[in-house]
């Protein structure tokens, strides 16, 4: 577990997002070597591993490849409207499926609307939390600072089932029971490692000298955070947001254990639901189109928000 | 492990500073109540939401606690011999620990390759690179019933073929085990892709020169160089995949249902089933949840000292 962070860098650069549109991992190596100085120009690994001696196998196998991994998808999508077997869809090419899952129980609407209910919430919850955490983690001292600190960082220690069932019965006994508000609680909670180390590291990573003028000239901390680190770090909140909300989106098994009512399900467990239902016969079809719903908003914004998805990784923040 | 990984343009740096004490400066020193006031919603939610369940799952582990009925008082050893005695404990251990072991090796050796493959930033290979990463943006369950209809004998695109030749994906222990490791190793190998880069890309290429003026072969510079200098990289993807896969539950919970003949039945999926399905017993489900937490805790202290890490304060 990461427990000592450089203290701040004074690169005055750190905190602003790059201008260029490139994926974030061509961005030069900032790693001091043992020995070397810091490295700053681009960086090329040696031509031995980039396979160039032999062209085109090596075409044909990347674009192998990448046709594996996209074919589940670009099957699944196509298929969602073509008249394949196993559906009810049996007017040729078409949306019969996208109806069928529509009328599906309660309607697809309620499951999107529940589902986006509970992912805007949970994304509001986290960015609140993790920029104050982040905020008091990065600038301030005080009494406790490296338990909680660390005491957050464990929650990712802990196997997600250990936690619901306990939290099945608490939230119960709180009167949120079968509520959105109490997942969306929940699924906070198993963001807040990530988004409070992602937080914490985009916070010390500016200049301390931009918030002491501020403080100087008599704003205070909210101030100080509000209209000049918040700017600094935006970065770091868009990626924050983007996991809170691909986790939220996708979550399975935390509505799986604390939602019962039928109205109040989100989609994945919804469309997960919805094999079977009828007289025990899949309909594969409905299904499909359920997997398109549930995936697109992901894939579009995760095509959307590459250069912020792969800062996550790089942050180390996944190293609690 | 901070100071072992590069960072982004726009990430902050770490530039690999010595481990740094607690800011003392005059400035930092501040204000502690201010500082407070900003960590309140944070200690609120891991006070309230982690804390607090982890002091309850240890009273459930040692109370006879049945789902509806609430707390009916101290049942202490019993309920950890239940759970011990199921009779699919041992099974669904085994089932863990073989899926665990067979998912590991396969997704960091095959995202190894990945990094390696795209590790150029050229434009084709930030097109194949952004291919194997599609699949992460989805959740596991969609992956999951995503493969559920590709696996099917009746919609599947194989449905043809597994028809003609007479096999399924999901009919037998071992085809379910693969068919649910590949879906994995499809959702999951851009994700571990990413991290073998950000490993790959500490590795100065001052190193790679030394190699190659030495004259060492492509697979000796491998084996020499970029395992070696890999080790932290390798050590947290391992410690995440192993972690990861133990706790396995969306993805046999929807293709497999635990079948077929209860034989992919995981941990979690027993602990699941003992809570809510039929038993509906959270004592022996909480007595199970701490005996898999414990666990975990060993051997991932085990693979951490086993990787020679050094000791992280």
């Amino acid at each position: 577990m990461s427990t000592t962070m450089p203290r701040h860098s004074r690169d005055p650069l750190a905190g602003v997002p790059p201008t260029d549109s490139t994926i974030a991992l061509t961005a030069p190596n900032h790693r001091v070597a043992k020995g070397a100085s810091g490295a700053t120009g681009r960086r090329r690994p040696p031509t031995t591993f980039a396979g160039i001696a032999l062209r085109t196998p090596y075409w044909v196998l990347t674009a192998g490849l990448a046709l594996l991994f996209l074919y589940p998808l670009i099957w699944t999508a196509i298929s969602s409207v073509s008249p394949l077997a196993g559906t009810n869809q049996t007017d040729g090419w078409g949306f019969g499926n996208y109806v069928t899952l529509a009328n599906y129980q309660a309607g697809i609407w309620v499951y999107l609307l529940n589902s986006t209910f509970v992912s805007l919430l949970t994304v509001l919850l986290t960015l609140t939390v993790s920029l104050l955490g982040g905020y008091a983690f990065a600038r301030f001292s005080f009494p406790g600072k490296d338990l909680l600190f660390l005491s957050t960082l464990a929650i990712l220690m802990v196997p997600y089932a250990t936690l619901l069932i306990p939290l099945y019965v608490l939230l119960n006994s709180v009167g949120l029971s079968n509520s959105l508000v109490g997942v969306a609680l929940v699924l906070t909670m198993f963001q807040l490692p990530f988004s409070m180390f992602m937080m914490r590291i985009s916070f010390e990573s500016v200049p301390r000298e931009l918030d002491e003028a501020a403080m100087v000239d008599g704003c205070s901390a909210w101030t100080v955070l509000w209209k000049v680190l918040v700017p600094a770090v935006k970065p770091g909140l868009i990626t924050v947001g983007l996991f809170a909300f691909l986790a939220a989106w996708n979550d399975f098994m935390a509505p799986l254990i604390l939602i019962n009512d039928s109205n109040r399900m989100t989609l994945p467990l919804a469309i997960s639901n919805l094999r079977g239902q009828v007289q025990g016969v899949v309909d594969y079809g409905a299904t499909e189109a359920g997997v398109v719903v549930l995936a697109l908003p992901c894939i579009l914004l995760f095509l959307i928000l590459q250069r912020h998805y792969v800062r996550g990784f790089m942050s180390g923040a996944f190293k609690g | 492990m901070t100071a072992t990984l590069p960072a982004a343009a726009s990430a902050p740096q770490r530039s690999g500073s010595r481990p740094s004490r607690p800011a003392r400066t005059r400035r930092g020193r501040r204000n502690a109540l201010t500082g407070w006031l900003f960590a309140l919603p944070t200690a609120l939610f891991v006070l309230l939401l982690f804390g607090l369940p982890l002091a309850l799952v240890l009273q459930m582990s040692a109370s006879d606690w049945p789902l509806l009925g609430g707390n009916q008082g101290f049942n202490l050893p019993q309920n950890y011999v239940d759970a011990i005695d199921n009779r699919f404990f041992l099974d669904s251990v085994w089932f863990t620990l073989k899926y665990t072991v067979l998912t590991t090796v396969i997704l960091l050796a095959l995202s190894l390759g990945l990094a390696m493959l795209v590790q150029e930033s050229t434009r084709w290979k930030g097109l194949l690179r952004t291919s194997f990463l599609v699949p992460s943006a989805l959740g596991l369950a969609s992956a999951s019933l995503l493969f559920y209809v590709i696996y099917s004998p009746i919609a599947g695109p194989f449905a043809g073929l597994m028809k003609a030749w007479g096999f399924t994906f999901l009919g037998t222990p071992d085809g379910a085990l693969w068919s649910t490791i590949f879906l994995i190793v499809w959702r999951y190998a851009g994700f571990y892709m990413l991290l073998m880069l950000v490993g790959l890309q500490g590795i100065p290429d001052d190193v790679y020169e030394a190699a190659r003026i030495d004259g060492a072969s492509r697979w000796q510079t491998f084996r020499s160089v970029t395992i070696p200098l890999l080790r932290p990289t390798l050590a947290l993807t391992t410690v995440l995949c192993v972690t990861g896969s133990l706790l396995a539950f969306e993805q046999f919970y929807i293709l497999t249902k635990g079948g077929p003949d209860n034989s992919t039945i995981t941990v979690v999926q027993l602990i699941y089933g003992i809570a809510f399905q039929g038993q509906n017993d959270l004592g022996v489900a909480g007595a199970l949840s701490v005996i898999v937490l414990l666990a975990l805790v060993v051997i991932n202290i085990a693979q951490i000292r086993a990787f020679g890490k050094k000791a992280e304060d």
